[in-house]
């Protein structure tokens, strides 16, 4: 049954008439044309459809739309400020953390999420933030060095 | 494609049947608007003859009034970077800025056909003939500079055979890192992938799949499904499917469709029997089925075997493995009339243009297939399954359908990595040296068939034998396979002989591009005292091989506690010749290695009944972060040799490296990918 909810996304009101317990990962994708953020298994498994609810990394492909409503929702879309990109946008371009990028999106809300808690991490916590992250082409060496970046970006500025 | 097909037999996707049979044409196209070209901006001439490669430069090049200059390739980009190895390859010869030149790559109406991106073909080839278009773009360009006209009609004319590129010693832009072309797009997501194409008043589509293999879809109660508002139903021969506003009510109408499925049933080995299937079903002799695969003898190898001083046999087994790219296989089709136009994450767009052509009886005039960026590709997305079957919804539904796999779809359909079985036997000499060779492979496949290593006699095989999955490229493709079982049984030929494994190949090696990776690899690694200094719950191993021109080593440290085996250390040396963009090539081998490490530990399709019983990420463990050992790799920079392809050898040499380490640490031998630890 198709009900209408009102998102919060990128700091913008959306509304949208849907079934509220549809994946958040298919509203953003398909209602509202958000396609950064991307499908990898759709339960929960690889991250790739992470978003930033509240502030909080969280995998969109199991999250109900309903129970997003009311929340502020940051898609990869939202992360830069006025053409401005998110240190950890920059982190992730200047260190090339990226081959096909399918999985980028993902690993920069992700980053985003933990250097917000954990401004200085250590480099078990990011492997412990990071590891449900996958990445195919496994990129792994040069996504640790980005993240480490950024985080040494953020403590100096 | 022929090109390498002679040699890689195992490219058995490219010589699949059609998948479906559609019913003929109902003729019940609508007239849709939109289309035209996606890409081509410049408003010079409109569309462009595809297949000409070589034979016209304006096939291949276009230059813009403000100079902006467009290359055009039917490569695709898929994480290996050619996209940005093509601009740097273009802008050296053209001797301009990188930021001046776009890529059109993969439009089958706008480009050439310079074959799929498989094989790691794009370097020897690709590059040579973006690098000789832009070399003769230049001559025309300073001949012409004052008159765009006559520059484009010059641009016009063939590629003159004698035109030179510029040697490596004088390279401006190749040979440097270049940074990534579209990086901002990546971070910022507004970089599209397949999957993300959107077409105005676009549908979303779901194939109905068979819940297990050698399953035939006998009949179907549409009542359920047809009932639910805004799906569209297809039911075509073996192809069923429906169409919706959203994936989500598509999934509903898929559900339905499913529960009134019926299917008659054929039997289907399970993963436990499947070596034995694949001996027993080996084909030998040129009348079998699918004809024999290639067999090279050299010497006598069985009159060398019988008079051998030592002789020694073993046999090893390699699973089949997924590519599972992070992007599964996308396709959104758009019927314009009898004009079909497809988005779809391929790595052989022309391939698939003819598939999609055959499948609804078009002439491949009216079929045009473009491939955005696609989220990965390894070898396993060289077919054009997704592509016909979004054709076929978007033709019924009347409208234009995006169509993305499942990752369950695509871990249980997409094709799989050829499974293996090896025989081998050797012989050798009170001094260590080979003598005879006898090696058969069942069911791998013919890349990196041959040994390295030097020795007179030799018979080696391939035989094709029935494989329960669809198999077909990959990364590497059967390298991989015949590498792990040849340095795994150099290693033990090396304990029979008495010498350490790294002496042992040495001894037996005389090609000077391996034998230089793996003395440096050996050297960094420190490998010969610390295979001597043994440890207990610690290993260490060494393998090498060489494929499609480059050459790996590696040399691995693993420690193993409560029955898990855990990399902490890896060296390798890689060599391609002269390097075109260093910091994209040490992430493709890096990246090789660490792909690799999931088949060399985890990574293994399991079925019973028909049914794949671990196609999920939950049970089909891949490589994650923390399975990163400490790694140093090192590139050797051959500016005087060709460059070579770069993006699947170095993923050949981890799993024996690891192998062998595992053994070094107290267990048994190990002779089966992945690994299984047993006592010693
Ligand atoms: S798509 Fe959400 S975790 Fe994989
Ligand atoms: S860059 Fe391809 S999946 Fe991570």
């Amino acid at each position: 049954m198709r009900t209408k909810i009102t998102l919060l996304v990128n700091g913008a009101r959306r509304e949208v008439q849907t079934d509220p317990e549809r994946p958040l990962l298919e509203v953003l994708r398909e209602d509202l044309q958000l396609t950064g953020t991307k499908y990898g298994c759709g339960e929960g498994q690889c991250r790739a459809c992470t978003v930033l609810l509240d502030g909080k990394a969280v995998t969109s492909c199991m999250t109900p739309v309903r129970t997003a409503a009311g929340k502020q929702i940051t898609t990869i879309e939202g992360l830069a400020q006025n053409g401005k990109l998110h240190r950890v946008q920059e982190a992730f371009q200047e260190a090339e953390a990226m081959q096909c990028g399918y999985c980028v999106p993902g690993m920069v809300l992700t980053t985003a999420g933990l250097l917000k808690n954990t401004p200085r991490p250590t480099e078990a916590q990011i492997v412990a933030a990071l590891n449900g992250n996958l990445c195919r082409c496994c990129g792994y060496p040069s996504i640790v060095a980005a993240v480490r970046l950024a985080a040494r970006e953020q403590s100096n500025g | 494609m022929a090109e390498w097909g002679d040699f890689e037999p195992e490219r058995y996707e490219l010589r699949e049947p059609a998948p479906y049979r559609f019913e003929a044409d109902r003729r019940e196209f609508l007239a849709l608007a939109g289309g035209g070209l996606l890409l081509f901006t410049t408003g010079a001439s409109g569309q462009r003859p595809g297949g000409q490669g070589e034979a016209d430069l304006s096939a291949r090049l276009h230059m813009a009034a403000d100079g902006t200059i467009t290359v055009f390739t039917s490569k695709v980009e898929v994480g290996q970077g050619s996209r940005t190895q093509l601009t740097q390859a273009a802008a050296e010869e053209l001797g301009i800025s990188p930021e001046k030149i776009r890529l059109v790559m993969a439009d089958t109406d706008l480009v050439p056909d310079d074959g799929g991106t498989a094989g790691s073909r794009t370097t020897p080839s690709t590059v040579p003939a973006v690098r000789r278009a832009a070399a003769a773009a230049k001559k025309i360009l300073a001949a012409t500079a004052a008159n765009p006209k006559a520059t484009m009609d010059q641009l016009r004319g063939a590629i003159p055979s004698d035109v030179v590129v510029k040697p490596a010693g004088d390279w401006q832009h190749l040979g440097k890192t270049l940074p990534k072309v579209d990086s901002r797009a990546i971070v910022t997501g507004a970089h599209k992938y397949p999957a993300d194409i959107t077409r105005p008043g676009m549908l979303y589509g779901k194939v109905l799949r068979a819940p297990v293999y050698n399953a035939k879809l006998e009949e179907l109660d549409k009542a359920a499904a047809s009932k639910l508002a805004g799906v569209v139903i297809v039911h075509d021969g073996e192809f069923a499917g429906c169409t919706a506003p959203t994936s989500w009510e598509a999934k509903k109408g898929i559900e339905a469709l499913a529960a009134g499925a019926k299917y008659s049933r054929k039997p289907h080995v399970s993963s436990k029997k499947l070596f034995e299937h694949l001996k027993a079903t080996a084909r030998t002799g040129s009348a079998a089925g699918r004809g024999s695969g290639p067999e090279r003898t050299k010497g006598d190898a069985s009159a060398a075997m019988a008079s051998a001083a030592n002789t020694l046999k073993a046999s090893f087994e390699v699973a089949y493995v997924q590519h599972a790219p992070m992007e599964p296989r996308a396709a959104v089709a758009e019927w314009e009339g009898d004009k079909l136009t497809v988005w779809t994450g391929t790595q052989m767009p022309h391939r698939v243009r003819q598939q999609l052509a055959e499948a609804f009886r078009v002439p491949q005039e009216k079929v045009r297939v473009m491939v955005p960026d696609t989220g990965g590709g390894f070898g396993g997305k060289h077919t054009g399954e997704t592509a016909i079957e979004a054709a076929r919804l978007a033709k019924a539904a009347g409208k234009p359908v995006s169509l993305r796999w499942t990752r369950a779809e695509e871990f249980a359909w997409a094709y799989f990595r050829p499974a293996g079985l090896f025989e081998i036997q050797a012989g050798f000499d009170g001094n260590g040296k080979l003598t005879a060779w006898d090696y058969t492979n069942y069911n791998a496949g013919g890349a990196g068939l041959d040994t390295p290593y030097a020795v007179a006699n030799s018979r080696i095989r391939f035989l094709y034998t029935d494989s329960p999955l669809r198999e077909g490229s990959y990364r590497g493709i059967a390298a991989t396979a015949n590498n792990f079982a040849r340095e795994l049984f150099m290693d033990e030929l090396a304990e029979a002989a008495k010498m350490d494994p790294l002496r042992f190949r040495l001894l037996n090696l005389d090609n000077p591009r391996l034998r230089a990776v793996l003395e440096s690899a050996a050297e960094r690694f420190r490998f010969a005292e610390r295979w001597k200094s043994r440890k207990a719950g610690t290993g260490v191993g060494i393998a090498c091989g060489t494929e499609k021109g480059s050459y790996i080593a590696c040399c691995a440290e693993v420690g193993i506690r409560e029955g898990e085996i855990e990399v902490r250390e890896v060296t390798q040396v890689f060599e391609c010749g002269a390097i075109q963009n260093p910091r994209n090539l040490r992430a493709q081998v890096d990246g090789c290695l660490i792909q690799g490490l999931g088949a060399a530990l985890w990574e293994e399709a399991i079925f019973e009944d028909g049914k794949l019983m671990n196609g999920r990420f939950a049970s089909y463990r891949v490589p994650r972060m923390s399975d990163v050992p400490k790694l140093d790799t090192h590139l050797l920079d051959r500016r005087d040799l060709t460059s070579a392809g770069a993006g699947e050898t170095p993923i050949i040499a981890i799993a024996p490296a690891v192998a062998a380490a595992v053994h070094h640490a107290g267990y048994a031998r190990v002779r089966s990918m992945p690994v299984r630890l047993a006592g010693a």
